[in-house]
Formats: structure tokens, C-alpha cells, sequence
């Protein structure tokens, strides 16, 4: 098929000053915004979960299993826009067998299979194991195999054992906090190493990744909390709301001041690239950076998790504004991912010019391509609810 | 004594399995003793290390150089792939910089700003930078792209993932992704041909003879010679790219 | 009493072990015989990027057959002009001997692609004219030779 260019010719007429003619088509598309937003909430949710173990905030119970879950859901799926976007995807093992030293995306490849194997599914699996063990039992037919399977055929839940599981499952979350922040820091170096791009090479990069991950996690665990309870005719517990709702509070401050510093960093040193720059958020990212990612996704959220840190009105005022919020930080964080990885490709490194992005809906790489690997999640988050039922697991006595 | 014998012949095989799973994992591990380290670039000093000279003051803004480069690469005619191209900078009397590159200046170029109004001008080709500590090399996942022994950063075809990220890491926009192979794209010094000790296409095709390359290890060629005599700099010294792309009466304006 | 070691653990370094021995032996059959022979790279891929065919043939290729015009050529100002640059790529020329092989540009536009003038161009590198001005109408071969572009003809 030969390959059609109309709207590379559109992109070249409306590109505004000189950019270098290599450099009119985009190379990153909307899936590698996916990307980190997905990543992004895996590190996020897990970090939530480890609140509740590690520092013991026992209001968080609930949300625990759930959180880590939708860990592993969005996990699962954190790889497969970035191996869909690929021009060679039937090429994508070489990047575990061949991988390149110096490269940070090969070696997100082992960051990604350590926190999978190492920490999330162990995490998991510590947790549920004793529940298995029983519903292994009590299944009949090819669920009973499944169970038995997911053990590792260890049917083993005598009280010493136990304790280990609990034990074991603390070391892990333990190991794992340092490993999600090395995940979702790590998908800030990918961008934040590449000195070619005054856009992204800041060494701010992972850090402002993370913060915006935890942020992004948060919201979305406790949206899922409130859809799940919605949909098992629970009443939603307030006190986790508001506890959910601080810590989200204080990591958007984090967040904020972050991503405030290196601005306010760029602007203050103000480098060769600096004008460039200026005429890139006042034009082309002003939508998504100062309304989408700053006003509605930071300010808007601030204000309003602020008012609730001190004023506490009615149960169903707060339940509504707290579902709200956790949709405005997830719009602002997906700006915020969009505003790095499109932003960082529309103006030239000639520093002459800007080209421009259209989303195309069909194709590839396009919207609704990128839709799927969004709600894809959401599908597993499902089936894992109905494999692994936090509500039915087995009670133990500590 | 049945019972014991069915045992001691289980044991047995268990013991000669996990002898043979040791051995074959140790084989492989030997065999594979680069995992995760990166290999270096082993340093033959009786090979050339190319590096190349433009020297602007002789371009005359042909485009010969581009058009060649296409002929003889197999480049797609579209103006937005190009191994090589020639841009044309006006400093205007107000200070202000006008770049121009119609379709890579392989149709040549028209004057855009009038006489009057002109500081200086000025063409500037640009190609691959072919840097010692390249951006791109750096940042390959896979190995698929690499550091020649001699110097001349090339693209492994059949194993390039296409995951673009060579792209973003040239400073220089020397790379593209080819629209019919699916795979990074860039200059490869005329690899084929200078193996075959033919000059690269743009080279072999500037009538002003402002582009050389030559062997930087060897002190009577002429690349070093020129190098020795004029005051060359390269684009973008700050990100230390270790480039070998040497420009003649390079301007300030030019990145 | 004995070291106690949980069941758990045993049972999980013993799924690791069958997962780390897969990834080896899946990644020894898959990894390229020639990568990093020399480097972190397949090695054979040195070879293959030798192997496209070269269209531009070079100046000597011409001389076998075109000795006259080449002396013709060296009297006057286009002398270190190859080939080539006018009349792109002759490989196919070469071989088949055919003239209607290789391409004899003749436009006012081709000859303007150096030749016209330009602010970035010198004066005393090139001469240059206006397309625009020079002779309009007229062929710059009806007038130059582009062999002897001073050996005007009429």
C-alpha cells in the first residue's frame, strides 16, 4: 500500500517559522500520552495501599485490596500502547533479550518485570493466599483448579504459615514503595533524559512524574472505591473519602510546587530555548497547560480540598464534591502527560519553529485506539473483583 | 522393597534432571555473558575514524548534495524525509533571523527577502553529524542502531523496534522514520560506498567542493590538514555530542 | 532446632527459577549469532549496510567512454564539475550503454538552481544572473556550452 502523506502536506502549510523538514510529522502520538498516564496510576494506587500497611492508617482498609488491583489491572495494560505504537511491534522482545546499557527504555523493561513479578503479584498473592486456599476448597469443578493453581498448589494455612504470609507481605510492601517510585521516576527519565528537548530534559522530570503519578493514583482508586460501592449497593464510607481525600490534598501541594519550581526555574534562567518555549505555552499548550492541567486539574481541586480540610458539611455534599475532584485531577494529569509528550514535539530544535499535532480518531494511533487501552483496565479491574473479591476473603484474627 | 526402589529410582532421575537444568543454564549464562552490560566500542586504532568537513563559505545553495542523497539512498521524493538538506539563513537589517529550506533545497532557492533589507546571507547544509558520543546511539533500546568501527553511526534494519525514541534524541532532526520500511532512517556516510572507496553521493555531487570527509587519526589526510588551518566549529557544542561534523565560517545564528 | 524456612518461600523461588531459566534459554535461542561481535550490535549488519547498490557511478566510470568531453571541459570554468552533478546518477549508463539512460537537463531552471541570482550566493564564487532578466525565452544552451560555458556559441 503506499503510503499517504495528505496530511503531512496540511501539517507543512500550517506550520508556523522553520523547523527541520524531518521534523513536521510527529513521532509520539496520543498512545505514548497513554502511556505514562497509565503507568502513572499504577504507582499511584500502589502507593495508596502501602499508606494503609506500612503506616498502618487503618481508616484505609477498605480501599486496601481494591488499590492494588487496580495496580495490577492498569499494570497489565501499562506496556501495550507503547508496544502497539511501535512500527516494528513483532520486535518488541528484542528490547528484553538485547538490552541496550545505556538506553532508559530498555531498561524499563526490567523496571516494569521487577515490579510486576517481584513486587505487585507476590503482594497480591501473600494477601489472598490463605482466602484462596479456602475458596479452593470450597469451588467445585474448573474454579477449584484455578484457585489451586493461582496458590502454587501450596495449600499450606496453618498458623505459622500465616504469619509468614503476613510477614512476608510487609517486607514486600516495604520493598515495593521505593519500586514504584523507581517505576513512575523512572518514566519521567525516559523523557527528562533526552538532552536533545529543553521541553523534557530537566532533571525535575521523574520527580514531577511521580508526584503527578501519586496524585493521579489516588483520584483514581477513589473513584473506583465509590463506583464499586455504588454498584454493590454499599454505602460508601465517609471517613475513607476524607482520609483518601488529605492525602490527596497534600501531594497536590507537593505536586504543585514541583511542577511551580521548574517553571519558575526555566523562566528565571532562561536558556537558549527560552523563547521558543514562551510562545509554546502561550500558544499552542495554553488550553491544556494553563486551563486543563493548571486551573481545572491543580487550582480548582486545591481550593476545593482545602475548604473540606476545614469545613465539614453534609455526608452527600462531600461524597459528590470528592467525586468531582477525583475527575478533575485525572483530567489535569492526563493534560499534564499530554503537555510533555505532544508539547515537547511541537516546536522545532531548531528553536524557529512549531509544527502541529491533529489526533486522528481511526488508525493505529488513533483516539479510539488509545480509548482502548484506556478502558481495557477497567475490564480486568472487573475480573479480578470477581476472581479475587476483597469483600469475601477470609478474616483473619490478628 | 518395591515401594523403596520406585523412590530411589525417582531420586535418581530428579538428580540427573537438576544436573542437566544447572548445565544448561550455566551454558547459556556463559554464552550470554554481555546481559546487561554495555558493551564497548572497541577501540582499533588501524581503522579510519571519519569525521567530515562543510565548509560554508563554498556552498552555493545547489541542492545537488540533497537531490544526490535521495538518488542514491532510495529517500522517498516527499519533502519530509531527508538524510541530507541545505537551509538558507537571512539576517534581516532589524536583527531578525529568516530560515528557508523549500523541500530540502533540492528544487534550489529563491531570494525571500529583498536586497535592502538584507544583512547577510548565507546556505548552511545539514547531514548527519555522525557524533562520537551520539544522542542516538545512546538512547537505541535494542542495539539497532550503532557506532561503526569507523565511526559512522548506522541503523540496523532488520532488528530497529521503530520505537522512535532515536528520533527524539538527535538534536540535530538528521532522523526520520522511513514511510515504506517502517524502520529508523538516516545517512549513513554513503556506507555502501565508501567501503567501496567512492566519495558519498553528496559529496561526490557538490560542484563547489565544500563538503570532504577523511580519516581523523591520520595526520596527513586532508580533512585534518583543512581542520589545521581554518577555525571550524561544530552545531550545538553545549549538549556535547561529541560531534565530527566540522563547519567552516559556521555563523552564530545557525543551530 | 532446625532453620525454619515458610513453605511460601521455597514454593516461590521455585517459580522464579523455572521463569529465570525460560527467559535464558528463550533468550539464547533468540539473540542473533553476530550480535556483539564487535559491539552492541548485530555484526552482520556492518554487512548489510554495504549492500545497497550504488547509482552513482563516479567520475572514472565516465571517463572510460568520455574522455573528449572531460578534456573539453577541463578548458574552461565547470572543470572540477563532475559528471554526475548535471546529469544524475549513471549507474544505469553505464551498464546498459544506453543514451536514453542518463538525463541531459537542458531548462533554464536547472542551470538557474546555481546560477540565479541570490543574496547568499558571492559574486566571485559564482556568476550569477536573473532568470528573469537574462535572455528571457531563450535556452541557456542555445547560447553556452555547458562543457565550455564561455566558448559562446552563435
Amino acid at each position: 500500500m503506499e503510503p499517504n502523506y495528505q496530511h503531512l502536506y496540511e501539517i507543512l502549510a500550517n506550520s508556523q517559522g522553520y523547523i527541520f523538514p524531518n521534523e513536521i510529522d510527529l513521532q509520539w502520538g496520543i498512545l505514548i500520552v497513554v502511556y505514562p498516564f497509565v503507568t502513572g496510576l499504577v504507582a499511584g494506587a500502589f502507593i495508596l495501599a502501602s499508606l494503609e500497611r506500612v503506616f498502618k492508617d487503618k481508616i484505609l482498609k477498605p480501599t486496601y485490596q481494591i488499590a492494588l488491583l487496580t495496580a495490577l489491572s492498569f499494570l497489565l495494560v501499562a506496556t501495550l500502547p507503547l508496544i502497539s505504537h511501535l512500527s516494528q511491534p513483532q520486535r518488541a522482545y528484542e528490547i528484553m533479550i538485547t538490552p541496550h546499557g545505556s538506553s532508559a527504555m530498555a531498561i524499563f523493561g526490567f523496571v516494569y518485570l521487577w515490579y510486576l513479578m517481584v513486587v505487585l503479584l507476590l503482594e497480591i498473592w501473600f494477601d489472598y493466599r490463605h482466602s484462596m486456599v479456602v475458596w479452593a476448597d470450597e469451588k467445585k469443578g474448573i474454579m477449584k483448579w484455578v484457585y489451586r493453581i493461582l496458590t502454587l498448589g501450596l495449600s499450606d494455612i496453618s498458623p505459622r504459615t500465616l504469619t509468614w504470609d503476613r510477614k512476608l507481605g510487609y517486607f514486600i510492601t516495604v520493598v515495593g514503595i521505593p519500586s514504584a517510585f523507581i517505576l513512575h521516576g523512572y518514566v519521567g527519565f525516559i523523557f527528562g533524559s533526552i538532552k536533545a528537548n529543553p521541553w523534557w530534559s530537566t532533571p525535575l522530570m521523574p520527580i514531577i512524574f511521580l508526584f503527578s503519578a501519586m496524585v493521579s493514583g489516588i483520584s483514581m482508586v477513589m473513584l473506583i472505591y465509590m463506583v464499586v460501592s455504588y454498584i454493590r449497593t454499599k454505602t460508601m464510607d465517609i471517613n475513607v473519602l476524607d482520609s483518601i481525600g488529605k492525602y490527596l490534598f497534600f501531594v497536590l501541594i507537593l505536586d504543585f510546587t514541583i511542577e511551580g519550581l521548574d517553571q519558575i526555574h526555566r523562566i528565571y534562567e532562561a536558556e537558549e530555548s527560552f523563547e521558543t518555549i514562551k510562545l509554546l505555552v502561550e500558544g499552542k499548550l495554553y488550553l491544556t497547560l494553563f486551563i486543563s492541567q493548571g486551573l481545572i486539574g491543580t487550582i480548582i481541586p486545591l481550593i476545593v480540598l482545602a475548604f473540606l480540610q476545614f469545613y465539614k458539611g453534609k455526608i452527600k455534599l462531600r461524597k459528590t464534591l470528592y467525586f468531582i475532584i477525583g475527575i478533575l485531577v485525572l483530567i489535569g494529569v492526563y493534560s499534564m502527560r499530554w503537555n510533555v509528550v505532544i508539547g515537547g514535539q511541537l516546536f522545532s530544535k531548531s528553536f524557529s519553529g512549531f509544527t502541529s499535532f491533529k489526533v486522528g480518531l481511526i488508525g493505529l494511533d488513533g483516539t479510539l485506539m488509545a480509548a482502548f487501552w484506556l478502558i481495557l483496565p477497567f475490564g480486568i479491574l472487573a475480573f479480578l473483583l470477581w476472581l479475587l473479591p476483597p469483600w469475601k476473603m477470609v478474616q483473619e484474627e490478628e | 522393597m518395591g515401594n523403596e526402589r520406585v523412590k530411589s529410582s525417582r531420586r535418581k532421575f530428579l538428580k540427573s534432571a537438576a544436573t542437566a537444568s544447572v548445565a544448561i543454564v550455566g551454558y547459556t549464562w556463559l554464552k550470554s555473558s554481555q546481559f546487561l552490560i554495555h558493551a564497548a566500542e572497541p577501540e582499533d586504532k588501524n581503522l579510519p575514524w571519519y569525521g567530515i568537513v562543510i565548509d560554508i563559505e563554498k556552498c552555493i545553495g545547489c541542492g545537488m548534495c540533497a537531490k544526490a542523497c535521495k538518488n542514491e539512498n532510495d529517500v522517498p521524493a516527499e519533502p519530509f524525509f531527508f538524510r541530507t538538506w541545505v537551509e538558507q539563513y537571512t539576517v534581516k537589517n532589524d536583527g531578525s533571523v529568516e530560515i528557508i529550506s523549500p523541500n530540502g533545497g533540492i528544487d534550489g532557492f529563491k531570494q525571500t527577502v529583498p536586497d535592502e533589507d538584507i544583512f547577510k546571507s548565507y546556505f548552511v547544509p545539514k547531514m548527519c553529524n555522525h557524533c562520537a558520543k551520539s544522542p542516538c546511539d545512546q538512547v537505541c533500546p535494542v542495539g539497532a542502531t550503532y557506532t561503526s568501527p569507523e565511526g559512522v553511526v548506522l541503523i540496523d534494519e532488520k532488528y530497529c523496534i521503530g520505537c522512535r525514541y532515536c528520533v527524539q534524541a538527535c538534536p540535530y532532526g538528521c532522523r526520520f522514520i522511513h514511510p515504506e520500511k517502517k524502520v529508523a532512517n538516516k545517512c549513513t556516510l554513503c556506507y555502501h560506498r565508501i567501503k567501496k572507496g567512492l566519495a558519498p553521493a553528496c559529496m561526490e555531487n557538490c560542484p563547489t567542493g565544500s563538503r570532504m570527509y577523511g580519516n581523523l587519526r591520520d595526520s596527513n589526510s586532508e580533512i585534518v590538514k583543512f581542520l589545521k588551518e581554518h577555525t571550524t566549529q561544530v552545531l550545538r557544542p553545549n549538549l556535547n555530542t561529541g560531534s565530527k561534523l566540522y563547519y567552516n565560517a559556521l555563523s552564530s545564528e545557525v543551530r | 532446632m532446625k532453620f525454619y524456612i515458610p513453605p511460601q518461600l521455597t514454593r516461590l523461588a521455585l517459580a522464579f527459577a523455572i521463569f529465570i531459566t525460560l527467559f535464558i534459554v528463550l533468550r539464547n535461542l533468540l539473540v542473533p549469532d553476530t550480535f556483539g561481535q564487535y559491539g552492541h550490535y548485530r555484526g552482520d549488519s556492518l554487512i548489510d549496510n554495504q549492500q545497497p547498490e550504488i547509482h552513482y557511478s563516479g567520475q572514472e566510470a565516465c571517463l572510460d567512454c568520455h574522455q573528449e568531453i572531460e578534456d573539453m571541459k577541463q578548458t574552461d570554468v565547470h572543470n572540477t564539475i563532475r559528471c554526475e552533478v548535471c546529469h544524475g546518477p549513471g549507474e544505469k549508463h553505464v551498464s546498459s550503454g544506453d543514451a536514453a539512460d542518463i538525463s541531459k537537463p537542458d531548462s533554464r531552471e536547472f542551470c538557474g538552481v546555481c546560477h540565479e541570482k541570490n543574496a547568499a550566493r558571492r559574486q566571485s564564487t559564482i556568476v550569477q544572473i536573473r532568470l528573469s532578466e537574462h535572455n528571457t525565452g531563450k535556452k541557456c544552451i542555445e547560447c553556452h556550452n555547458p562543457h565550455q560555458p564561455w566558448e559562446m556559441k552563435e
